[in-house]
């Protein structure tokens, strides 16, 4: 099978990946770099889980061909706690806020989530909920998801 | 299994040579939201990928005599653009509506046109801002009306050697009022069971000088409901006119709506006469709005 060879930056480190060229993103990031917090739900683009942010906005990793990632920048869940294991705030008011149950969707709502805030520090309800609606939950039934992502707002103000 | 290999050609013609050299064994990759899920689905996919992405020139919302956007214009910059929420209302229902922020943020405005499903859900907004397609191949450019761009399911006259680079609008719709209904049962995430879209405009003392009606999933390409736009042209703008104008559209002069899994055809044509009257409505106010 043909391989390619990719450099890009992966959570703040430049890193290089030899993959076939028929890779996703989400199965480079899993198999390749073991990051296995992007998860594989439809492997379509219905589902969101997983979901990572490619040179500032939230994209669906499976959908995203391994060749196209060349020189570009992306951030994980991984990437996302400071050095010392505190979490980002957005990871945070999940926890508070119960806005995980099995915790499968839970990467790539933060993911979906950390794109919405880092353009809109300031978001509406509507906003919010059309931010996560490419984001599939089975538990949780999405208010209190919904309400971590207020909380994670006003927090990171 | 999946085999495929790729290219990443920095220049349109560059892509225009590779396409000529490849011929039938390649296929173009932009935003890939259709080309991946179609190889995963069928597990079959062609021997190579052009990809477009490297096309940045080809990323753009401008207006000068007339609206200029770009084939590579993600959806995501349809729905952020001010301009195209003022004065293409019905494109921007449309971007704005495809499948969830992950997936606009990389799909294409060519590629919905060029996949050509029946649903795609800028079609009906581009015939009624009567788009003009221009395509790019070996003997140069040419544009195609929208009207006669879709020649069936998921079929164009986009030859295997072209490549569309623009969607043109002429700069008189700064004058219509436009609205674009998506159907579908939930808000998000779902393709159209039926789409209508509308442009209207006009004239002294509310009189309607000149209408267009889009309809998708109602016939097997993204249609024009001509018969209906006939009758609006010089009527009064009221409820019984709107509600006539909708009658004809959902009437086998207009359209040909299948019964599928996902909706019946007799529900589809409800839809279309109801919504085609409430999308005329609603492209009237915005002209008013903006006025
Ligand atoms: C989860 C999900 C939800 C979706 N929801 C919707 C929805 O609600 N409404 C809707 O309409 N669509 C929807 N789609 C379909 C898809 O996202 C759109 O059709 C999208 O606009 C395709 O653009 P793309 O850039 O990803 O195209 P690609 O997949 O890259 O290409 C699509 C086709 O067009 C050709 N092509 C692309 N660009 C050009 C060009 N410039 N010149 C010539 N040929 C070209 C390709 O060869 C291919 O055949 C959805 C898809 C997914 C995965
Ligand atoms: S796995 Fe990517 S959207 Fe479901
Ligand atoms: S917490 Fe289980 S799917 Fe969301």
């Amino acid at each position: 099978m043909k391989k390619v060879t990719v450099s890009f930056t992966l959570n703040k480190d430049a890193v290089t990946a030899e993959v076939p060229v028929t890779w996703t993103l989400l199965k480079t990031l899993r198999e390749y770099f073991e990051l296995t917090g992007a998860k594989e739900g439809c492997g379509v683009g219905e589902c969101g889980a997983c979901t990572v942010i490619v040179d500032g906005e939230a994209v669906n990793s499976c959908l995203y061909p391994i060749f196209e990632i060349e020189g570009k920048s992306v951030t994980t869940i991984e990437g996302l706690a400071n050095e010392d294991g505190t979490l980002n705030p957005i990871q945070q008011a999940f926890l508070e806020n119960n806005g995980v149950q099995c915790g499968f969707c839970t990467s790539g709502m933060i993911m979906s989530a950390k794109g919405l805030l880092d353009h809109n520090p300031d978001p509406t309800e509507g906003e919010i909920r059309s931010s996560i609606a490419g984001n599939f939950c089975r538990c949780t039934g999405y208010v209190q998801i919904v309400e971590a992502i207020d909380m994670a707002a006003k927090t990171l103000k | 299994m999946i085999e495929y290999d790729y290219l990443k050609p920095g220049s349109l013609a560059e892509v225009l040579s590779l396409l000529k050299e490849y011929g039938p064994k390649a296929a173009l990759i932009a935003g890939g939201t259709d080309v991946m899920v179609k190889i995963r689905n069928t597990k079959k996919s062609p021997d190579v990928l052009i990809s477009l992405r490297e096309l940045k020139d080809l990323q753009y919302i401008k207006k000068n005599s007339g609206y200029h956007i770009g084939a590579l214009t993600t959806h995501r910059m349809l729905e952020q653009s001010e301009m195209v929420q003022k004065e293409l209302a019905a494109l921007h229902e449309g971007a704005s509506r495809i499948g969830s922020v992950q997936v606009r943020n990389v799909a294409t405005l060519g590629g919905n046109i060029c996949n050509a499903a029946p649903s795609a859900d800028t079609a009906g907004p581009l015939l009624v801002l009567d788009a003009t397609v221009v395509l790019e191949g070996p003997e140069g450019r040419r544009s195609v009306p929208i009207a006669e761009f879709f020649t069936g399911t998921y079929k164009t006259v986009c030859q295997a050697e072209e490549v569309v680079v623009e969607l043109e609008i002429p700069s008189e719709m700064e004058q219509f009022g436009s609205a674009y209904w998506k159907h579908s049962r939930r808000k998000a995430m779902n393709l159209p069971i039926l789409g209508v879209a509308v442009a209207l405009k006009l004239g002294d003392g509310d009189e309607i000088s000149d209408a267009r009606i889009g309809l998708t999933v109602a016939a097997p390409t993204p249609v024009r409901a001509y018969k209906a736009e006939e009758f609006l042209k010089g009527k009064p703008l009221n409820d019984d006119v709107l509600a006539e104008a909708g009658k004809i559209a959902a009437s086998p002069d207009c359209c040909s709506p299948r019964d599928s899994l996902r909706c019946e055809s007799w529900y589809r044509c409800e839809i279309i006469e109801t919504y085609v009257a409430r999308m005329g409505r609603l492209a009237a106010e915005r002209i008013k709005e903006s006025s």
